[in-house]
């Protein structure tokens, strides 16, 4: 059955594939992607009426700051508060020894952050010193600092409004806790917001989950082995994929997930290690990073630019207030709700405070930005549009090429964490794009299995074009979700409070005790 | 006279079994007395699993359960049980050195018996098999039976 499946599937892409390929195809799909979908990106990505600081400044990392913002200080910085009581959930010191054997908050943490840290944490703070300088990473640590109350909100809602089946699998997400909750409420237009998340969710899967994944992936593959066509990536992917997804092969997926959190690791040790070499400019650096994210240091868009990319590639890398982690969390059989949003809590502070922060002082350390011996501030490209690097490099080359200033060889083990990232972060929002899509047309193998099938063929198309249009439009979408998630975390958070309350206070009273 | 409780470690091979038999003749000699037996079934809860592995682990957990009672722990227990011994079976998940020594420590048991496995891999090389670990850090004596 599965070599069927397989040889239909291969059947079906590789003219797919070819066809993907056709320049003129490309063009074409970009065009009337461009002119069906732009209104929608500059929508999302459209400036605020008035001038922030002399500087044109997008609504929605406005609509994320300030929907962290309102989060942390509803909730008394609980990302402060309950930090090291996350510590001791990861580490099950609460675990009930009866439930041993259920999935625990480690195991919950760790897959959740396998679809976060990803292409996110070394692109996207490339892109973000680059345009924005030194001081995006002081925003972009405050972002992740101020997203930890975001996440904590939409996860511990996850959980309790999560769907249990009679056969013990379990559902949950946004689209739950906006119909479950706004019905436990009293409030209306509840499932509005659900079927609007789970559209934009679908879109975001195919997108930023997929598409933006597929082409990095062959852009770093074709940077090594020279320049050969995405589609041949975009079917081997899709196959690879196809089989995880489509075929059960647990075994792929389970190689990854161990793999990943390896590299994870690696990839902060290795970084570590040239910030100790480098111990004497880390002081620098951080004068840097401060200066930066209030002067700009010559950037352009001045601090402002700076906030903006900061806040931007945070909300890409953590995805906190985007609701795609409360689906990830809800497996979790926990009888305290709250104790997933506290575990959860931890992610934006590994995914952004610590691993965005490595790459960052890497950049700033290793000398990649030319910066102006004369003024102290950073040269510009002929553009205008981002300082000047070394190399010309941008995005995963920048870093790759900060990271070879230390260890020559290391950008041939970036290439490779780079394709397992990718790929992990795909099979993670094919997970999510699932779950979003049974959510609109319902549970059954064949809907579950014509949204694979769809899944896999953007894969190759993702490799095989170049759709700017395609890419922004899901980055869009992404954001979309965060628009539609943040609302509704306004109206529930009443109900995580009580949670929260009723958890802490029973914790402090000795009813919650711990078992090891 | 008090009761006298032991721990067994069964996992339904010979090794398992032999252990078993060898408990029940001493308990018979010791008289009045309770075997736990305990099948383990391995789990950490730190390793790392898929998101469709997360979604369906509580139904596993619970067909892994059943299963462990249906094809060794209820059997054997049946088996065990006369007039002279008592018998009380239990399914864990976790590790088996863990387990059985919390079980000894839970019931006040004198000794704890199992099986031999033998050294199956490197990892079991370089940080011991379980009959190896929980020899080192069992808080009663252990019986290991060839």
């Amino acid at each position: 059955m599965k070599n069927l499946l397989i040889a239909v599937m291969l059947a079906v892409l590789t003219p797919l594939a070819a066809f993907a390929q056709d320049a003129s195809l490309d063009d074409k799909i970009n065009d009337a992607f461009a002119s069906s979908t732009g209104w929608f990106v500059s929508l999302i990505f459209s400036p605020l009426p008035f001038d922030v600081a002399g500087s044109s400044f997008p609504w929605i990392v406005m609509w994320l700051v300030i929907g962290a913002t309102v989060f942390t200080i509803y909730f008394g910085l609980v990302q402060l508060r309950a930090f090291g009581h996350a510590i001791s959930l990861v580490k099950g010191d609460y675990s009930d020894p009866n439930d041993a054997g259920e999935v625990s908050h480690f195991q919950a943490l760790a897959t959740a952050l396998s679809g976060t840290v990803g292409l996110g944490n070394i692109a996207g703070v490339a892109v973000a010193v680059s345009i924005g300088g030194p001081g995006a990473t002081f925003w972009m640590i405050l972002a992740g600092l101020l997203g930890m109350a975001s996440k904590f909100t939409e996860c511990t809602l996850g959980v309790k409004y999560r769907n249990e089946y009679d056969d013990g699998s379990v559902s949950g997400g946004p689209m739950y806790y906006m119909t479950k909750g706004f019905a436990e409420r009293g409030l209306p237009g509840g499932k509005v917001l659900a079927v609007l998340f789970a559209i934009f969710c679908i879109f975001g899967s195919l997108g930023g989950g997929n598409m933006f994944q597929a082409n990095q992936a062959h852009a770093q593959i074709s940077g090594i082995v020279g320049d050969y066509p995405g589609w041949i990536t975009g079917v081997i992917f899709a196959i690879v994929v196809f089989l995880v997804i489509v075929g059960g092969i647990k075994s792929i997926a389970r190689v990854t997930e161990k793999v990943v959190p390896f590299m994870g690791i690696m990839y902060v040790l290795v970084a570590l290690i040239i910030l100790l070499v480098n111990y004497d400019k880390i002081g620098w650096a951080f004068g840097q990073i401060f200066a930066g994210a209030f002067t700009g240091l010559g950037v352009a868009g001045g601090f402002v630019g700076a906030l903006i990319q900061g806040f931007k590639r945070a909300a890409f890398s953590n995805e906190a207030g985007v609701g795609s982690a409360a689906i990830a969390h809800s497996a979790v059989r926990t009888k305290e709700p709250v104790t997933e949003g506290v575990v959860s809590l931890l992610e934006p502070f590994i995914d952004t405070v610590v691993i965005c922060t490595m790459t960052a002082l890497v950049i700033t350390i290793s000398g990649v930005l030319v910066v102006d011996p004369a003024t102290g501030n950073y040269v510009l490209n002929e553009a205008g549009s981002a300082i000047q690097t070394i190399d010309g490099s941008s995005g995963v080359q920048l870093t790759s090429a900060a990271f070879a200033t230390g260890f020559s060889w290391f950008p041939y083990v970036l290439a490779i964490a780079v394709i397992l990232f990718a790929f992990s972060t795909m099979i993670s929002w094919s997970y999510y794009g699932l779950k979003a899509w049974t959510y609109l047309v319902g549970e059954g193998a064949a809907k579950e299995l014509t949204f694979k099938i769809i899944f896999c063929l953007f894969v190759i198309i993702g490799a095989a074009a170049k759709l700017g249009a395609v890419i922004d439009f899901s980055d869009a979408m992404i954001f979309a979700m965060a628009v539609v998630n943040i609302t509704a975390l306004y109206f529930l958070m009443p109900v995580v409070k009580a949670e929260m309350n009723s958890y802490f206070a029973r914790l402090k009273s000795g009813e919650i005790v711990k078992h090891k | 006279m008090t009761e006298t409780v032991f721990v067994v470690g069964i996992d339904g091979s010979d090794a398992g079994e032999r252990a078993l038999a060898f408990a029940k003749e001493r308990a018979k000699a010791v008289g009045n007395c309770t075997l736990v037996l305990c099948y383990v079934i391995e789990w950490s809860p730190f390793s790392f699993q898929t998101k469709e592995e997360n979604e369906m682990r509580h139904k596993r957990r619970e067909e892994e359960i059943s299963l462990a009672h249906s094809r060794v722990l209820d059997p054997a227990v049946v088996a065990t049980a006369d007039d002279d011994v008592s018998v009380i079976g239990v399914v864990k998940h976790g590790d088996v050195a863990e387990i059985l020594d919390g079980l000894a420590k839970k019931h006040g048991a004198a000794q704890i018996f199992v099986g031999r496995v033998g050294i199956r891999g490197l990892k079991e090389r370089v940080f011991g098999g379980v009959t190896g670990r929980l020899v080192a850090s069992a808080s009663v004596p252990v019986t290991i039976i060839p």
